[in-house]
């Protein structure tokens, strides 16, 4: 792991008081100690008789070492370094009795947190870079969709694309239907129509841990509707269009997102770019990104 | 029927995929969590493989481990042309050997580099760099001298061998790792052959050429 750096450091309030997730609970065995960073500061956390726990450890600049809060939800330690909100964004969906939650991998990337956003939440770049699995030439086209900011979060909605394989469930192409959802600045989810059943949606998240301004950990989240696939075939799915997505990532420059408007030509598919490069201008978030 | 116990994002275990499709033999994927469950260090695998790694191969009940063992068995047992595995010829033979154990040295630096920048594995990545960039400067200019001779792979064969296999992956996903290739133009020269091999299958990271790109020569 790199050192962190004191520039590394974050003073955006905004985004010190916010959850991260560290560690999945599933890859914390009791005891263990699992030392990663925040922010740029150092920090460890594990499970201590049944007890999860954080606490930075020396960090540049600082020396101190201190407890941390910590939330133990949807199978990670999550935790924060300013004061956070009581809880963690609400997924009522996690609490459905048939569903498969699940940490599909925490992948280090060389990128910064909103660059990860970003890219989650572009569906044109399915048939390139996801070629057969969520996209295929010639169905490129993005279709015009809404999106809006409901109670601080952006929702975009009447999203649908064609995928040749939408989930590890499919068995054949369809036309999936889209909601994307930022709850908070660094993470990004999407509500997408299951294969299995047109009713319902599976949820799929991106939870980014900064660990700088220009690394990530990537926190793959699952809640799943599933009941053929064994948990390797799940995460090995999620796992193949993460892994087709960490070398473009890995490759944009800057790698921290530029928030002048002028900065990248956008074109109408990336009107949820666009929403959520403004909103992080209004939030006054200078971490991870090239100010205005 | 051959099942591979397999996960997706290993080289060692794409080096299999790779030629099994070059040499289009079917097989199914037993998919194994290796990442992030752990499921190979699990008493169920330890059954499979006590050593705890992948890939496995179970070829009818026939159960081999270790990539360049399988890799050696499939070419040997599949390839009836015997150029992958050329048992009949001592020398080439020999070399293919040895440059199947300079694919160890590739995949302790290079891929284990890979490992630590994207999966978090406590390595020591400046070792592991200066390692694979050791590694990858003997094979620029093997190959580059190569080139000049008429040889267009790692061994002396006008057919690649299993040598070539078992070092690609550890060179291609290099960059994943920290290890730029900007210096080692034989050895672009050296990928882009290997990737325009007819059946040629990528992973996540490792893109088919283009289907109108012409492999680059000499």
């Amino acid at each position: 792991m790199e050192q962190s750096t004191e520039s590394d450091i974050c003073t955006d309030p905004v985004i010190r008081d916010q959850w991260y997730p560290l560690r999945a609970l599933a890859e914390l065995p009791e005891g263990a100690t699992h030392h990663t960073r925040l922010l740029g500061v150092p920090v460890s956390c594990g499970v201590t008789r049944g007890r999860p726990w954080a606490r930075t450890e020396s960090a540049p600049g600082d020396g101190g070492t201190g407890a941390l809060p910590v939330i133990d939800t949807y199978g990670y330690l999550w935790t924060s370094l300013g004061e956070p909100p009581p809880g963690v964004f609400e997924i009522p969906e996690y609490t459905e009795p048939d569903r498969r939650s699940m940490n599909a991998g925490s992948f280090i990337v060389a990128t910064s947190a909103p660059r990860a956003v970003e890219n989650f939440l572009d569906m044109g770049h399915f048939p390139y870079v996801h070629t057969g699995y969520l996209g295929i030439e010639p169905h490129t086209e993005v279709n015009p969709y809404d999106v809006e900011i409901i109670d601080g979060e952006i929702w975009a909605t009447r999203c649908e694309f064609f995928q040749p394989m939408a989930a590890a469930t499919a068995t054949g192409g369809q036309m999936s239907k889209y909601t994307y959802r930022v709850p908070s600045p660094f993470a990004v989810m999407l509500y997408k129509s299951s294969p299995v059943d047109p009713e319902r949606r599976d949820v799929i998240a991106l939870l980014l841990q900064p660990m700088g301004h220009e690394q990530v950990v990537a926190h793959n989240f699952l809640c799943l509707l599933d009941d053929v696939n064994s948990d390797a075939e799940i995460k090995r799915f999620q796992q193949i269009i993460f892994a087709q997505d960490k070398p473009i990532l890995e490759n944009q420059i800057p790698r921290r997102l530029p928030l002048d408007p002028r900065a990248e030509t956008p074109i109408r598919a990336d009107h949820t770019s666009i929403v959520y490069r403004r909103h992080l201008r209004e939030l006054g978030v200078n971490y991870g990104v090239v100010p205005a | 029927m051959i099942r591979l116990y397999d996960w997706e994002l290993s080289v060692n275990c794409y080096k299999q995929r790779l030629l099994m499709a070059l040499l289009e033999v079917p097989y199914e994927i037993v998919p194994v969590d290796f990442f992030p469950g752990w499921e190979h260090k699990s008493p169920e695998f330890g059954r499979i493989n006590p050593l705890g790694h992948i890939p496995v191969l179970d070829d009818d009940g026939f159960i081999v481990r270790d990539a360049n063992a399988i890799l050696v068995y499939l070419a040997t047992r599949y390839d009836p042309t015997r150029t992958w595995y050329p048992v009949a010829d001592p020398e080439l033979l020999a070399l293919t050997a040895q440059w199947l154990m300079f694919s160890e040295g590739t995949t302790n630096t290079a891929s284990a580099a890979r490992l630590h920048d994207g999966l978090g594995y406590d390595f020591d990545v400046e070792a592991c760099r200066a390692g694979a960039h050791r590694l990858f400067r003997v094979l620029d200019e093997h190959l580059w001298f190569g080139e000049r001779e008429g040889r267009h792979w790692v061994c002396p064969s006008p057919h690649p061998t299993i040598a070539d296999l078992a070092i690609f992956p550890d060179v291609a996903l290099s960059e994943e790792g920290g290890i730029s290739r900007v210096d080692y133009p034989a050895v672009r020269r050296w990928m882009d052959r290997v990737r325009h091999l007819p059946g040629f299958v990528g992973m996540p990271g490792i893109s088919p050429p283009l289907a109108t790109s012409p492999p680059s020569v000499g």
